[in-house]
Protein backbone atom coordinates (compact mmCIF):
# COMPACT_ATOMS: atom_id res chain seq x y z
CA UNK A 1 0.00 0.00 0.00
CA UNK A 2 1.11 3.57 -0.64
CA UNK A 3 0.94 6.03 2.24
CA UNK A 4 1.61 9.73 1.93
CA UNK A 5 2.51 11.88 4.88
CA UNK A 6 1.36 15.34 3.87
CA UNK A 7 4.31 17.62 3.23
CA UNK A 8 6.83 14.76 3.31
CA UNK A 9 6.20 12.39 0.45
CA UNK A 10 5.02 8.85 -0.31
CA UNK A 11 6.03 5.54 1.27
CA UNK A 12 5.45 1.95 0.15
CA UNK A 13 4.30 -0.26 3.04
CA UNK A 14 3.50 -3.97 3.16
CA UNK A 15 -0.24 -4.49 2.70
CA UNK A 16 -0.37 -6.25 6.09
CA UNK A 17 0.26 -2.88 7.75
CA UNK A 18 -3.11 -1.57 6.62
CA UNK A 19 -4.93 -3.22 9.53
CA UNK A 20 -2.47 -1.94 12.13
CA UNK A 21 -2.49 1.58 10.67
CA UNK A 22 -6.26 1.57 10.55
CA UNK A 23 -6.51 0.44 14.15
CA UNK A 24 -4.12 3.18 15.34
CA UNK A 25 -6.04 5.70 13.28
CA UNK A 26 -9.36 4.73 14.82
CA UNK A 27 -7.90 4.93 18.31
CA UNK A 28 -6.34 8.32 17.54
CA UNK A 29 -9.73 9.55 16.38
CA UNK A 30 -11.49 8.44 19.54
CA UNK A 31 -8.73 9.99 21.67
CA UNK A 32 -9.22 13.28 19.78
CA UNK A 33 -12.98 13.07 20.18
CA UNK A 34 -12.63 12.48 23.90
CA UNK A 35 -10.29 15.44 24.27
CA UNK A 36 -7.41 13.15 25.30
CA UNK A 37 -4.47 15.10 23.94
CA UNK A 38 -1.74 12.90 25.44
CA UNK A 39 -3.38 9.76 24.10
CA UNK A 40 -3.81 11.32 20.69
CA UNK A 41 -0.18 12.44 20.47
CA UNK A 42 1.06 9.00 21.52
CA UNK A 43 -1.07 7.22 18.89
CA UNK A 44 -0.20 9.73 16.21
CA UNK A 45 3.52 9.23 16.81
CA UNK A 46 2.98 5.46 16.67
CA UNK A 47 1.36 5.89 13.25
CA UNK A 48 4.31 7.94 12.02
CA UNK A 49 6.74 5.40 13.47
CA UNK A 50 4.99 2.57 11.66
CA UNK A 51 5.36 4.38 8.34
CA UNK A 52 8.99 5.20 9.11
CA UNK A 53 9.94 1.66 10.18
CA UNK A 54 8.05 -0.39 7.58
CA UNK A 55 7.88 2.06 4.69
CA UNK A 56 10.28 2.76 1.87
CA UNK A 57 10.17 6.23 0.44
CA UNK A 58 9.16 6.28 -3.21
CA UNK A 59 11.52 7.71 -5.78
CA UNK A 60 10.70 11.30 -6.58
CA UNK A 61 9.89 10.46 -10.20
CA UNK A 62 7.39 7.70 -9.37
CA UNK A 63 3.86 8.72 -10.26
CA UNK A 64 1.32 6.82 -8.20
CA UNK A 65 -1.71 7.72 -6.20
CA UNK A 66 -1.63 7.11 -2.47
CA UNK A 67 -4.03 4.70 -0.78
CA UNK A 68 -3.93 6.76 2.37
CA UNK A 69 -2.89 10.35 2.95
CA UNK A 70 -1.94 11.19 6.51
CA UNK A 71 -2.02 14.74 7.84
CA UNK A 72 1.21 16.75 8.23
CA UNK A 73 3.53 15.44 10.94
CA UNK A 74 3.13 18.60 13.01
CA UNK A 75 -0.67 18.50 13.06
CA UNK A 76 -1.83 20.10 16.30
CA UNK A 77 -4.37 18.57 18.60
CA UNK A 78 -6.76 21.43 17.79
CA UNK A 79 -6.37 20.75 14.06
CA UNK A 80 -6.92 17.04 14.57
CA UNK A 81 -10.08 17.75 16.49
CA UNK A 82 -11.18 20.14 13.75
CA UNK A 83 -10.90 17.22 11.33
CA UNK A 84 -13.85 15.57 13.01
CA UNK A 85 -15.97 18.57 13.82
CA UNK A 86 -16.36 19.39 10.16
CA UNK A 87 -13.84 22.18 9.71
CA UNK A 88 -11.29 19.85 8.18
CA UNK A 89 -7.62 20.59 7.77
CA UNK A 90 -8.13 22.02 4.31
CA UNK A 91 -11.22 24.03 3.49
CA UNK A 92 -12.92 22.61 0.39
CA UNK B 1 -9.91 4.22 6.52
CA UNK B 2 -12.26 6.59 8.22
CA UNK B 3 -10.10 8.57 10.60
CA UNK B 4 -7.27 11.04 10.09
CA UNK B 5 -6.04 9.28 6.97
CA UNK B 6 -9.49 8.88 5.53
CA UNK B 7 -10.47 12.47 5.88
CA UNK B 8 -7.20 13.74 4.43
CA UNK B 9 -7.36 11.28 1.54
CA UNK B 10 -10.94 12.28 0.72
CA UNK B 11 -10.19 15.98 0.68
CA UNK B 12 -7.01 15.64 -1.38
CA UNK B 13 -8.60 13.23 -3.84
CA UNK B 14 -11.58 15.49 -4.37
CA UNK B 15 -9.18 18.33 -5.09
CA UNK B 16 -7.34 16.17 -7.62
CA UNK B 17 -10.46 15.00 -9.36
CA UNK B 18 -11.71 18.56 -9.67
CA UNK B 19 -8.33 19.47 -11.12
CA UNK B 20 -8.42 16.62 -13.64
CA UNK B 21 -12.11 16.89 -14.55
CA UNK B 22 -11.47 20.21 -16.15
CA UNK B 23 -9.49 18.56 -18.87
CA UNK B 24 -11.19 16.18 -21.27
CA UNK B 25 -8.23 14.22 -22.54
CA UNK B 26 -4.82 13.37 -21.11
CA UNK B 27 -3.07 15.84 -23.37
CA UNK B 28 -5.25 18.59 -22.00
CA UNK B 29 -4.70 17.26 -18.51
CA UNK B 30 -1.00 17.69 -19.07
CA UNK B 31 -1.41 21.20 -20.45
CA UNK B 32 -3.69 22.10 -17.62
CA UNK B 33 -1.18 20.56 -15.22
CA UNK B 34 1.57 22.77 -16.58
CA UNK B 35 -0.56 25.83 -16.34
CA UNK B 36 -1.35 24.97 -12.73
CA UNK B 37 2.30 24.21 -12.09
CA UNK B 38 3.40 27.63 -13.29
CA UNK B 39 0.78 29.30 -11.10
CA UNK B 40 1.75 27.15 -8.17
CA UNK B 41 5.47 27.73 -8.51
CA UNK B 42 4.83 31.48 -8.55
CA UNK B 43 2.72 31.13 -5.44
CA UNK B 44 5.40 29.04 -3.76
CA UNK B 45 8.02 31.69 -4.52
CA UNK B 46 5.76 34.37 -3.06
CA UNK B 47 5.00 32.13 -0.07
CA UNK B 48 8.71 31.58 0.58
CA UNK B 49 9.38 35.32 0.26
CA UNK B 50 6.62 36.02 2.81
CA UNK B 51 8.12 33.56 5.24
CA UNK B 52 11.58 35.12 4.82
CA UNK B 53 10.19 38.63 5.40
CA UNK B 54 8.38 37.56 8.56
CA UNK B 55 11.54 35.81 9.76
CA UNK B 56 13.72 38.89 9.16
CA UNK B 57 11.29 41.05 11.08
CA UNK B 58 11.43 38.71 14.07
CA UNK B 59 15.23 38.54 13.84
CA UNK B 60 15.43 42.34 14.01
CA UNK B 61 13.23 42.35 17.09
CA UNK B 62 15.44 39.67 18.55
CA UNK B 63 18.59 41.78 18.13
CA UNK B 64 16.90 44.84 19.64
CA UNK B 65 15.66 42.93 22.65
CA UNK B 66 19.06 41.32 23.24
CA UNK B 67 20.60 44.80 23.40
CA UNK B 68 17.94 45.95 25.85
CA UNK B 69 18.58 42.96 28.09
CA UNK B 70 22.27 43.82 28.34
CA UNK B 71 21.48 47.49 28.99
CA UNK B 72 18.88 46.78 31.65
CA UNK B 73 21.18 44.30 33.36
CA UNK B 74 23.94 46.89 33.57
CA UNK B 75 21.52 49.50 34.89
CA UNK B 76 20.20 47.14 37.53
CA UNK B 77 23.72 46.50 38.77
CA UNK B 78 24.50 50.21 38.80
CA UNK B 79 21.33 51.00 40.70
CA UNK B 80 21.99 48.20 43.15
CA UNK B 81 25.50 49.34 43.84
CA UNK B 82 23.99 52.72 44.71
CA UNK B 83 21.61 51.10 47.14
CA UNK B 84 18.65 51.96 44.88
CA UNK B 85 16.78 48.67 45.12
CA UNK B 86 13.62 50.26 43.67
CA UNK B 87 15.30 51.21 40.41
CA UNK B 88 17.20 47.94 40.23
CA UNK B 89 13.92 46.07 40.63
CA UNK B 90 12.30 48.09 37.86
CA UNK B 91 15.20 47.37 35.51
CA UNK B 92 15.14 43.68 36.38
CA UNK B 93 11.39 43.45 35.81
CA UNK B 94 11.83 44.85 32.34
CA UNK B 95 14.78 42.60 31.71
CA UNK B 96 12.70 39.56 32.65
CA UNK B 97 9.88 40.64 30.32
CA UNK B 98 12.34 41.12 27.48
CA UNK B 99 13.91 37.71 28.14
CA UNK B 100 10.54 36.00 28.04
CA UNK B 101 9.82 37.64 24.70
CA UNK B 102 13.25 36.60 23.45
CA UNK B 103 12.59 32.96 24.21
CA UNK B 104 9.35 32.92 22.30
CA UNK B 105 10.94 34.85 19.40
CA UNK B 106 13.65 32.18 19.16
CA UNK B 107 11.06 29.43 18.87
CA UNK B 108 9.16 31.33 16.22
CA UNK B 109 12.23 32.14 14.16
CA UNK B 110 13.17 28.45 14.16
CA UNK B 111 9.67 27.50 13.14
CA UNK B 112 9.70 29.92 10.21
CA UNK B 113 13.13 28.65 9.19
CA UNK B 114 11.67 25.14 9.12
CA UNK B 115 8.73 26.28 7.00
CA UNK B 116 11.05 27.98 4.56
CA UNK B 117 13.17 24.86 4.12
CA UNK B 118 10.16 22.60 3.77
CA UNK B 119 8.52 24.75 1.08
CA UNK B 120 11.74 24.93 -0.90
CA UNK B 121 12.13 21.17 -0.72
CA UNK B 122 8.50 20.56 -1.73
CA UNK B 123 8.80 22.92 -4.67
CA UNK B 124 11.75 20.86 -5.91
CA UNK B 125 9.80 17.62 -5.48
CA UNK B 126 6.91 18.92 -7.55
CA UNK B 127 9.26 20.00 -10.34
CA UNK B 128 10.71 16.47 -10.42
CA UNK B 129 7.25 14.89 -10.59
CA UNK B 130 6.09 17.12 -13.42
CA UNK B 131 9.25 16.29 -15.33
CA UNK B 132 8.67 12.57 -14.75
CA UNK B 133 5.11 12.96 -15.95
CA UNK B 134 6.21 14.54 -19.19
CA UNK B 135 8.63 11.67 -19.89
CA UNK B 136 6.15 9.01 -18.88
CA UNK B 137 3.43 10.40 -21.12
CA UNK B 138 5.60 9.91 -24.20
CA UNK B 139 6.55 6.36 -23.18
CA UNK B 140 2.93 5.42 -22.55
CA UNK B 141 1.78 6.84 -25.86
CA UNK B 142 4.40 4.78 -27.69
CA UNK B 143 3.66 1.52 -25.86
CA UNK B 144 -0.10 1.35 -25.37
CA UNK B 145 -3.22 1.61 -27.46
CA UNK B 146 -5.03 4.93 -27.32
CA UNK B 147 -7.61 3.74 -24.79
CA UNK B 148 -5.03 2.10 -22.53
CA UNK B 149 -2.76 5.11 -22.82
CA UNK B 150 -5.56 7.35 -21.68
CA UNK B 151 -6.06 5.30 -18.52
CA UNK B 152 -2.32 5.12 -17.78
CA UNK B 153 -1.84 8.82 -18.32
CA UNK B 154 -4.79 9.61 -16.09
CA UNK B 155 -3.19 7.51 -13.36
CA UNK B 156 0.10 9.34 -13.75
CA UNK B 157 -1.75 12.66 -13.78
CA UNK B 158 -3.37 11.71 -10.48
CA UNK B 159 0.10 11.10 -9.08
CA UNK B 160 1.18 14.60 -10.09
CA UNK B 161 -2.14 16.03 -8.95
CA UNK B 162 -1.64 14.57 -5.51
CA UNK B 163 1.79 16.20 -5.27
CA UNK B 164 0.29 19.52 -6.29
CA UNK B 165 -2.57 19.24 -3.82
CA UNK B 166 -0.07 18.36 -1.10
CA UNK B 167 2.12 21.35 -1.90
CA UNK B 168 -1.02 23.48 -1.87
CA UNK B 169 -1.71 22.30 1.65
CA UNK B 170 1.88 22.93 2.77
CA UNK B 171 1.65 26.46 1.37
CA UNK B 172 -1.59 27.13 3.11
CA UNK B 173 -0.19 26.02 6.43
CA UNK B 174 2.94 28.13 5.91
CA UNK B 175 0.77 31.15 5.17
CA UNK B 176 -1.29 30.61 8.31
CA UNK B 177 1.86 30.31 10.41
CA UNK B 178 3.38 33.41 8.82
CA UNK B 179 0.15 35.28 9.50
CA UNK B 180 0.30 34.28 13.18
CA UNK B 181 3.95 35.38 13.37
CA UNK B 182 3.09 38.71 11.76
CA UNK B 183 0.43 39.33 14.37
CA UNK B 184 2.95 38.30 17.01
CA UNK B 185 5.62 40.64 15.63
CA UNK B 186 3.04 43.42 15.58
CA UNK B 187 2.18 42.77 19.22
CA UNK B 188 5.83 42.90 20.26
CA UNK B 189 6.25 46.16 18.35
CA UNK B 190 3.28 47.59 20.23
CA UNK B 191 4.86 46.59 23.53
CA UNK B 192 8.08 48.24 22.38
CA UNK B 193 6.24 51.40 21.38
CA UNK B 194 4.56 51.45 24.78
CA UNK B 195 8.02 51.44 26.34
CA UNK B 196 7.69 48.05 27.97
CA UNK B 197 11.29 47.14 27.22
CA UNK B 198 12.77 50.63 27.44
CA UNK B 199 15.74 50.94 29.66
CA UNK B 200 15.05 53.00 32.71
CA UNK B 201 16.86 56.08 31.47
CA UNK B 202 14.37 56.30 28.60
CA UNK B 203 11.13 56.44 30.54
CA UNK B 204 8.68 58.89 29.09
CA UNK B 205 6.81 61.84 30.54
CA UNK B 206 5.78 61.57 34.15
CA UNK B 207 8.97 59.65 34.83
CA UNK B 208 11.23 62.67 34.69
CA UNK B 209 12.05 62.40 38.33
CA UNK B 210 13.28 58.84 38.00
CA UNK B 211 15.22 59.79 34.90
CA UNK B 212 16.87 62.68 36.66
CA UNK B 213 17.70 60.50 39.62
CA UNK B 214 19.19 57.93 37.33
CA UNK B 215 21.29 60.44 35.48
CA UNK B 216 22.55 61.62 38.80
CA UNK B 217 23.24 58.04 39.74
CA UNK B 218 25.11 57.38 36.52
CA UNK B 219 27.35 60.38 36.89
CA UNK B 220 27.57 59.71 40.60
CA UNK B 221 28.53 56.14 39.85
CA UNK B 222 31.44 57.23 37.70
CA UNK B 223 32.79 59.28 40.54
CA UNK B 224 32.16 56.50 43.02
CA UNK B 225 33.74 54.04 40.66
CA UNK B 226 36.86 56.05 40.49
CA UNK B 227 36.78 56.54 44.20
CA UNK B 228 36.42 52.80 44.77
CA UNK B 229 39.35 52.13 42.45
CA UNK B 230 41.41 54.67 44.27
CA UNK B 231 40.46 53.15 47.57
CA UNK B 232 41.45 49.72 46.28
CA UNK B 233 44.77 51.06 45.09
CA UNK B 234 45.34 52.50 48.50
CA UNK B 235 44.45 49.11 49.98
CA UNK B 236 41.22 50.15 51.68
CA UNK B 237 38.54 48.53 49.43
CA UNK B 238 34.91 48.70 50.57
CA UNK B 239 31.83 46.50 50.05
CA UNK B 240 30.49 48.21 46.95
CA UNK B 241 33.31 47.81 44.50
CA UNK B 242 32.90 44.05 43.91
CA UNK B 243 29.30 44.61 42.75
CA UNK B 244 30.44 47.21 40.24
CA UNK B 245 33.22 45.01 38.92
CA UNK B 246 30.81 42.12 38.52
CA UNK B 247 28.46 44.38 36.60
CA UNK B 248 31.14 45.17 34.11
CA UNK B 249 32.10 41.56 33.59
CA UNK B 250 28.61 40.52 32.71
CA UNK B 251 27.68 43.47 30.54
Amino acid sequence: MIVRIAGEGQFRLPDEDAGRLNELDNRAVSAAEQGDETGFKELWSQMLELVASDGNQLDEDELVESDVILPPRDISFAEARGEFTGDGLIPD
Amino acid sequence: MAGLGGRMSTVIKSKISRMLDRAEDPGETLDYGYQKQVEMLQNVKKGIADVVTAKKRLQMQNTKLEQQVVKLDTQARQALSQGRDDLARMALERKTLAQTELQSLDTQINELQGQQEKLTENEQKLRTKIEAFRTKKEVIKAQYSAAEAQVKISEAASGVGEEMADLGLAMQRAEEKTETMRARAGAVEELEAAGTFDDITQLGSGQDDIERQLQELTSGAQVDDELAKMKAELGSGDEESPALEQGKDNA
